[in-house]
């Protein structure tokens, strides 16, 4: 098989750095595994390791520092027949570290080659995430305060389905490397070399040190067995094969002819949970049932199931352009947190305006026409309440009729619709 | 008459689709995530590949590396995902790398308020880049242009080999409204050019008819490089200060010249032309009720609404403004395009009115502005 090395641009790197080893064992890999330049894409970062893509004649793909496994993940998922190889230095899995856990997690078929030479070559020598503690470096004595990662076990933890720690002086590098390209999934190879431009200069190291060091810690070799898994991608498209397609907006006929022609402007005060938003939903659809525009303004804070919900719907024949609402002609109130949020709004009603409130909320004063609802006492459920109170609304005939709250009702919960309906008849009868 | 229901985001997500976008990547964040949801639900039963990175930073990058392999990709986040994301949008201009970007804007600064609106992020998006080259950004103003400008966006950045941001906010996103389905028309999507043929592939070389590079995806039979240094046309680190400046020159310019085909905008003038109000995104909105109160062309002010935000769309604002006495530009943020439109428009008085409180300008606050300028 043909080299895959670039004729017009052998490695730059410093001599007797063990970066030009792997260009090598990575190109002969390759060959091993009769890969064509066409069919492999090399990604890389920054840093020393980040010169790989240049040595090679395959697709290449350079960015930022520590994101190259972001990009490999792309590139896979939109092209799962493309051999994907990722080179990182020991600097890129810390600033990516969460992008290298989440590539062990994932198990897209990649092939990440970590260039471990202990220090950030390229920008005077300072400590990396694997920087031993004894070592010199640039960051004065901050690596001593800190503990070195070991990239393959937390590999492992992590959940890559294939871990390798080599010493970069192994004659069988190449076809261990070939080993991890052809195994189906994320595979990780921690390739531990010398960095003579910055790190021998005032650390030990050698080729015997080296493989001193890597056995005293655990050995990886291959597959992790408890890791074995389906590969991602494959996982992902015969997945999404079973995924039901979303159907197209549902298309809202206008059927009914609505109480009044006059816009109406209706505000929704609950608590959290009490299906506010919920019910200015249905109060749209029946809106739209009724041939009228809509638009729903909502109000909540970022808890979930605590605080104040507040719904502005507005209802009318003409195109709604400010979704807000200054003066409202009905408010729904249903809890006391809404009514707190919104407690300037009764005071601006207008004399022939309507407040539909649970019966046992504390309401500010205000100009119009109060209705009280018992809810408690007719033991309508709090997230009941607000839709309840439309079908009061629907009775009355304002703003909407009971056939376009039947309709709305029926769209939103084509299932449940009749349910919630036999609970409108224990609302309070006008 | 048949309406659907719909609010921005899951419009801007239609939109996308029916762009062809079959990449999408995201992580969750208030008030942008039910773009994700929708696309979770769109992609993956048509073939297309929607993810949760794990940070916005992957969001953005797998995005990124989708795109060069051919695929059509979008993602979506509020003001602390742009903050992250921007890394990876200088990397996107500097580097051609197709990509829309939806900025669901919520009240900062930093985490601020995630379920308030704002148009806080305006002058971020444009100079959110190290380098400081041009982008483009689109202003929706309400459902239907959600999902109009959403194509354009990806038209644009097909065509022109750059992100394009969409700047939505909360009060856009996740506000419902009735529209007509009819007016939810696909438009026809644009292609990155095809590489000068008969010639070996050169990743960043030009044609005198078009400044954008030829592409090829990678992971196609040529071989393609892509990468964020300093490159020539042949995708390889470059130190030639000459070809440098010709290649930052051509990034800005080809975005610059074309801007008049791609300037986006409304205009509703006014019997009374001595006022001209300019605003964007869901303020237009308001703006647009005062006209109407006064019966539309009886209003007290002209009123130009821009879509079209980045770059500044000077020809369209110099001529709307043209007849005007003053100029009163409205914003969701403390003053930021009105630096802009101050810029242009050098020569007549032009103020500001705006605040940054979660809550709409009514077109109360509009009207005695008005009223005050």
């Amino acid at each position: 098989m043909d080299s895959l090395l670039n004729p017009n641009r052998p490695p730059v790197f410093c001599p007797g750095c063990t970066h030009e080893r792997l260009t090598g064992a990575l190109d002969r890999a390759l060959g091993l595994l009769n890969r064509k330049a066409a069919r492999v894409a090399l990604v890389t970062d920054i840093g020393c390791s980040g010169l790989f893509d240049t040595f090679f004649k395959t697709h290449a793909f350079h960015g930022l520092h520590g994101r190259a496994l972001t990009y490999a993940a792309g590139m896979k998922l939109a092209r799962p027949e493309l051999t994907v190889v990722v080179t990182m230095g020991d600097g890129g899995i810390g600033i990516g570290g969460a992008h290298f856990l989440a590539a062990c997690r994932r198990n897209l078929d990649i092939t990440l080659l970590i260039l471990n030479n202990f220090n950030f070559g390229m920008t005077g020598g300072q400590m990396s995430a694997t920087t031993p503690p004894d070592a010199v470096t640039g960051s004065g004595f901050l690596n001593r305060l800190e503990h070195p990662l070991d990239i393959c076990e937390t590999a492992k933890a992590a959940g890559a389905p294939y871990v390798g720690r080599y010493s970069a002086f192994e004659k069988d590098l190449p076809e261990k490397i070939a080993r991890a390209i052809g195994h189906e999934g994320f595979s990780l190879v921690d390739i531990w070399g010398i960095c003579p431009g910055r790190y021998t200069r005032k650390n030990r190291i050698s080729p015997k040190s080296i493989a001193a060091q890597i056995s005293r810690r655990p050995a990886f070799d291959g597959a992790v067995a408890e890791n074995t898994r389906q590969e991602y991608g494959a996982l992902y498209r015969e997945t999404a094969r079973h995924a039901p397609p979303l159907p197209p907006p549902r298309r809202i006929e206008a059927v009914f002819i609505p109480p009044s022609t006059k816009r109406q402007d209706v505000v929704l005060l609950g608590n959290a949970g009490q299906r506010i938003l919920t019910a200015g939903e249905i109060l749209c659809l029946a809106g739209m049932t009724g041939g009228l525009q809509v638009t729903q303004k909502n109000e909540y804070n970022i808890t979930v199931l605590r605080g104040p919900s507040v719904s502005e719907v507005i209802l009318s024949k003409e195109r709604i352009d400010y979704t807000g609402i200054e003066t409202p002609s009905v408010v729904i109130a249903v809890g006391q947190e809404g009514v707190r949020r919104r407690k300037g709004l009764f005071k601006k009603m207008p004399p022939d305006g309507l407040v539909l409130a649970a019966e046992g909320l504390e309401l500010p004063d205000c100009p119009c026409e109060i209705r009280l609802l018992p809810f408690k006492k007719q033991r309508i459920r709090s997230r009941d309440q607000a839709l309840a109170a439309l079908s009061v609304l629907a009775r009355k005939n304002r703003v909407l009729s009971s056939k376009m709250l039947e309709a709305a009702l029926k769209i939103r919960f084509p299932s449940q619709a009749s349910r919630i309906l036999e609970t409108i008849p224990q609302c309070p009868p006008e | 008459m048949v309406h659907c229901l719909m609010d921005g985001n899951e419009a801007v997500a239609r939109g996308a689709f029916a762009a062809g976008c079959r990449f999408f990547a995201g992580y969750p964040i208030t008030p942008a995530s039910s773009i994700f949801d929708v696309m979770m639900r769109l992609l993956p039963p048509a073939g297309g590949i929607c993810i949760q990175g794990e940070d916005e930073i992957a969001s953005i990058g797998s995005c990124l590396g989708a795109s060069m392999a051919g695929l059509k990709a979008m993602t979506a986040t509020s003001g602390p995902g742009i903050s992250l994301y921007s890394e990876q949008i200088s990397f996107a201009v500097g580097s051609e790398i197709p990509i829309v970007i939806v900025d669901v804007q919520r009240l900062g600064p930093s985490t601020g308020s995630a379920t308030r609106g704002a148009d806080g992020d305006i002058q971020f998006l444009r100079w959110g880049n190290s380098g400081g080259l041009p982008v483009i950004v689109l202003a929706p103003v309400d459902v239907t242009d959600c999902f109009r400008l959403t194509q354009h966006a990806f038209d644009l950045s097909e065509r022109l080999r750059c992100p394009v941001f969409i700047a939505s906010n909360k009060e856009i996103a996740l506000t419902r409204e009735s529209v007509d389905p009819e007016q939810l028309e696909t438009i026809s999507i644009g292609k990155r050019p095809a590489p000068v043929p008969g010639k070996p592939f050169l990743p960043f070389e030009t044609s005198p008819e078009n400044p954008v590079p030829g592409f090829l995806p990678i992971g196609g039979e040529t071989v393609v490089r892509q990468t964020s240094s300093t490159h020539g046309i042949d995708g390889y680190i470059t130190t030639d200060p000459a070809q440098i400046q010709d290649f930052r020159q051509r990034l800005s310019k080809k975005l610059l010249d074309a801007v008049d085909t791609y300037t986006f905008f409304d205009y509703f003038p006014s019997a009374s032309k001595d006022l001209l109000v300019i605003t964007y995104g869901v303020t237009a909105r308001s703006a647009r009720a005062c006209l109407k109160a006064f019966g539309g062309r009886e209003g007290p002010f002209s009123l130009l609404v821009l879509k079209t935000l980045w770059p500044v769309p000077e020809s369209v604002i110099r001529e709307k403004a043209e007849a005007a006495k003053r100029v009163l530009v409205l914003e969701m943020n403390m003053g930021q395009y009105v630096r802009e439109i101050q810029r242009v428009l050098d020569s007549k008085e032009v103020r500001f009115f705006g605040r940054m409180n979660g809550e709409l300008l009514a077109p109360s606050d509009i009207l005695e502005a008005c009223r005050h300028g």
